[in-house]
């Protein structure tokens, strides 16, 4: 991505732990694949067993990680994320699970408004009627091209239902 | 010349009005989804794929296709005008096209890359106009063992061509792999990797992986550097164009040099992003003006996007001739094609002839609606870039949330989506490449069935894979293209430790 601005060394995350866990949890997929495959027969059975393939993926992504894992220890330590910079992407991340956890029991069109009024509210970079005018107008323009042109059915929820759709 | 008269048929299915209006569309589309950063050309095509299944195939195909030229047309606008490469390979774009705009010469820069890129995707498709029928011919003959060979060409030449660290663009194809085994097994019918779930049944489809990786990642990644965009004005007129073209035939090395570097780098998978620094590399070490280059140089414009393009749109030849995508869009396409129910591969040039030259007619025609269009409503397009991106970022990631339930009608790939949106943050941060992963997802169960297929037919000899000269010199030159990169890395940090030996002895002296 394109250079940070560079000042006096922002202070954030730095990269090695980073890369450290990472390498680490790779790792411990490969293991996961490697008891699977095992577990339900990765040798040769009339034929490769279910097994056979995704086994001999698992030892090289296991070697893989593992290099990952010695190189990071010597690879030149920098900041992964600056605090200010992890601050403003959990300003979209919090307002986006928030989002499809509403999905389910409210339906996607009044998540989204929901969402738009919590992210912009957040971001404060706009005015308020021009906040709820997005949160109003963007669900109802998906309803229209989604539900009633392409015939997609989308997740609803109480107020769709009260509207009857 | 029975190619030819394929071809011309295919212009007929292409020039329906029908058609040509899709074209027109998926251009528009495509545009925006290039110049909208967190929607890039495989996310694009991604979110819309569900959206076709009800259409004929050749009408789809065509629609996606020109969402793809015009992802590829968008980049510039965003590379150019803002600084900001809508896509990997339009960073090499950057170097000279910024400086161009901030020098007051954006419209001749954006006039340059566009027909730069039309040029680069012209050479491409007479590429595959005549190569690819050849290639799909010659690749009838393949069994199990070559397909695999194929196929290990393709990811040893990622890990070996690759800019990346090498380990992690093989852990990165290891995930992928694995992603695809995930679920029902097509040979044995057992589930597998599923640990008792029912969601992960179904396995991981890969279009929800790359609407998370390339899109919410992306989202993700542009929110970092804060909220606003700060870009250059620019009007085309029919003067600027004009004169821009006439001062073009100058450069025709550049052009000639960057085309035929972008196919090769295209047909050989990953290459677009290398291709567009090769050629920037080469038209800089040629270029009489070579010491201009970083300043605002034409030439700096031109030659990486006609590589690019050149690479891009031939990353579509072993995608038709042998099914193998060539980019991570390609691969997306591919997806396609095999929910529309056509199987890619060299059988597609003999069942589906009028849906292949289809395509293939469109690639000439979108590319010149897109070059048209892109050319006429580039203001339009950079005003997007000022809406406010506490506006945009929410409507993007309600689309890919869309895009991501529409697939299989789940809430659970909808999460999916968002676990692999912060997977691809980090992973992006951590430079592992993202096409890797999902072209073997894309490959997974074919390269697997291919291999097992292979080994029941020898009983479960490696020697299959060395058993004729075909599949021999296959695997061969998958050896040679793995160990190269390694091997040239090695050769270039002996000459560097002996070039600064030299030097200190000729400062000792």
């Amino acid at each position: 991505m394109s250079a940070h601005p560079e000042g006096e060394t922002p202070r954030g995350l730095s990269r090695r732990p980073v890369e450290l866990v990472t390498a680490a949890i790779l790792i411990a997929l490969a293991f996961v694949v490697l008891w699977d495959s095992y577990g339900r027969g990765a040798g040769w059975d009339n034929g490769p067993q279910n097994g056979f393939f995704p086994a001999r993926v698992g030892w090289l992504f296991l070697a893989a990680a593992l290099f990952i894992l010695v190189q990071s220890f010597r690879a030149e330590n920098s900041v992964f994320v600056t605090f200010a910079q992890l601050g403003q992407v959990s300003r979209v991340l919090g307002p986006l699970v928030l989002f499809v956890a509403l999905i389910q029991p409210l339906g996607l069109y009044v998540a989204a408004s929901i969402f738009i009024l919590v992210f912009m509210g957040v971001v404060a970079t706009s005015r308020w009627w021009s906040i709820v005018l997005t949160a109003i107008l963007v669900p109802i323009v998906c309803f229209w091209i989604f539900e009633l042109q392409f015939r997609v059915p989308l997740p609803k929820g109480p107020l769709e239902a009260m509207l009857g759709y | 010349m029975e190619d030819l008269s394929s071809l011309i048929a295919g212009f007929q299915v292409a020039l329906s009005w029908q058609n040509v209006g899709f074209m027109a569309i998926g251009v528009v589309l495509g545009i925006i989804v290039g110049v909208l950063p967190g929607l890039g050309g495989p996310n694009g095509v991604a979110i819309l794929l569900p959206l076709t299944f009800g259409m004929d195939p050749t009408s789809a195909i065509i629609l996606l296709s020109s969402i793809y030229w015009g992802a590829l047309f968008g980049g510039a606008i965003t590379s150019i005008l803002f600084n900001i490469p809508g896509e990997a390979w339009s960073v090499a774009t950057t170097f000279d096209g910024y400086p161009m705009a901030v020098q007051g010469k954006a419209a001749e820069a954006l006039t340059a890359a566009f027909t730069a890129s039309f040029i680069g995707a012209l050479s491409g498709v007479i590429l595959i106009t005549f190569v690819a029928p050849l290639v799909a011919s010659f690749a009838l003959r393949f069994g199990p063992a070559e397909f695999f060979a194929v196929f290990l060409l393709t990811f040893c030449s990622f890990i070996g061509m690759g800019r990346e660290n090498r380990a992690k663009i093989l852990a990165s194809l290891c995930i992928g792999f694995l992603l695809a085994a995930v679920g029902l097994d097509s040979i044995s019918g057992d589930l597998r990797m599923t640990f008792g779930s029912t969601e992960l049944m179904r396995g991981f489809d890969f279009l929800i992986v790359v609407i998370g990786l390339f899109g919410v990642s992306e989202i993700l990644l542009t929110v970092e550097e804060g909220l606003v965009f700060k870009g250059k004005q620019a009007t085309i007129d029919l003067k600027v164009v004009l004169r821009t073209w006439a001062g073009l035939p100058r450069y025709w090395a550049t052009l000639a040099r960057s085309s035929l570097v972008g196919m090769w780098m295209g047909v050989t998978p990953g290459g677009a992003i290398a291709a567009s620094f090769m050629g920037y590399g080469l038209a800089k070490r040629f270029s009489r003006r070579g010491a201009n280059f970083g300043k605002g140089e034409i030439e700096g414009v031109l030659a990486p996007e006609t590589a690019a393009h050149a690479a891009g749109t031939s990353a579509l030849l072993p995608m038709l001739a042998l099914g193998i995508p060539g980019s991570a869009t390609a691969a997306v396409l591919l997806g396609g094609l095999l929910v529309w129910g056509l199987q890619p591969g060299p059988m597609l040039f003999v069942e589906q002839k009028d849906f292949v030259w289809g395509l293939i007619a469109s690639m000439y025609l979108g590319n010149l609606a897109g070059l048209i269009i892109v050319l006429a409503t580039v203001p339009l397009f950079a005003a997007i870039m000022r809406i406010p991106f506490s506006f945009v970022a929410p409507v993007i990631l309600i689309v890919c949330a869309i895009g991501a339930y529409t697939i299989s009608n789940s809430i659970f790939d909808i999460w999916l989506m968002l676990i692999f949106g912060i997977v691809g943050y980090v992973f992006k941060k951590l430079d592992y490449p993202l096409a890797p992963l999902v072209l073997a997802l894309v490959l997974g169960d074919r390269a697997e069935d291919a291999f097992r297929q292979a080994l029941l037919g020898s009983g479960g000899s490696l020697g299959v894979f060395v058993a004729n000269g075909l599949v021999t010199t296959l695997v061969a030159l998958a050896m040679i293209l793995l160990f190269w990169g390694p091997v040239s890395d090695l050769i270039g940090a002996v000459r560097r430790r002996s070039g600064r030996a030299g030097k200190a002895a000729e400062a000792a002296e």
